[in-house]
């Protein structure tokens, strides 16, 4: 079975049309793959389906923007990973 | 259908809320300047507002799936496909389904019929967020009452 970050870049490199070889799990989602919004509404139905989870977008949107957050934490794509292992994880508690 | 106020949904005809389908009524206007521009002499509802009735068609399935908290707005248009005319007069009738209800979006698939038979589709992507004024809900609201929305479908039976 492919690891998380494997899917996850595989999911970005076919939705938004990025090599996949430059998709790091260093890469920031944002400033270092230049994804914008809209697409990562795109990657976010892709990662829903693919992992059965519901990314809580709205929550980290709000979070960033209320200084509480960086968005580092989510956008991070070691990070995101991290956090959909935890969604995953907790789908099946 | 009020073309020039983009009021291009005529009634509600079914909604299922469990379901999450819909299925709306809207006839073509006889006569409208968009007919004598699109095209002289050969008046064909443009692809566009095809797009736009199912983005409408789609708009009310959310909000009743939402129950009138949150207002949708059209994002993404996907695999849009105009498969055949639509002339001046013809009733359509507009169906939409979702796709995937995420955080903050939704996507649905909508398809134009004209007596059966499928003239437009589209996979259409909403972001949706709390109404940002009471003016725009009060407007939701009385166009809910002139489309017919069943107000005992937001009880989710």
């Amino acid at each position: 079975m492919s690891s998380t970050f494997d899917q996850v870049a595989t999911i970005i490199a076919e939705t938004c049309d990025i090599p996949r070889d430059t998709i790091t799990p260093d890469s920031h989602a944002i400033d270092d793959l230049g994804i914008d919004s809209l697409d990562f509404l795109d990657i976010a139905f892709a990662i829903d389906k693919a992992f059965g989870i519901k990314l809580p977008l709205e929550k980290w949107t709000q979070e960033v923007n209320d200084g509480k957050a960086s968005t580092e934490q989510y956008f991070v794509l070691k990070n995101l990973c991290a956090r959909i292992d935890e969604l995953v994880a907790a789908k099946g508690a | 259908m009020q073309i020039e106020y983009f009021k291009l949904i005529d009634r509600i005809v079914d909604l299922k809320v469990g379901e999450k389908t819909i299925v709306v009524e809207a006839q073509v206007p006889t006569e409208n300047t968009i007919f004598e521009g699109h095209f002289p002499g050969y008046p064909i509802m443009p692809g566009v507002l095809l797009i736009e009735s199912m983005a409408q068609t789609s708009g009310w399935l959310l909000l009743a799936l939402m129950n009138f908290e949150r207002m949708p707005f059209l994002a993404a248009v996907k695999e849009a496909k105009m498969r055949g005319f639509v002339t001046p007069g013809e009733v359509l009738s507009v169906e939409a389904n979702v796709l995937h209800e995420g955080s903050g979006y939704a996507i649905t698939e909508a398809r134009v019929k004209v007596a059966g038979k499928l003239r437009s589709n589209a996979t259409l992507t909403f972001s949706h967020i709390p109404f940002p004024n009471p003016e725009l809900r009060g407007h939701m609201d009385a166009e809910a009452k002139r489309i017919g929305f069943p107000q005992q479908a937001l009880s989710h039976d």
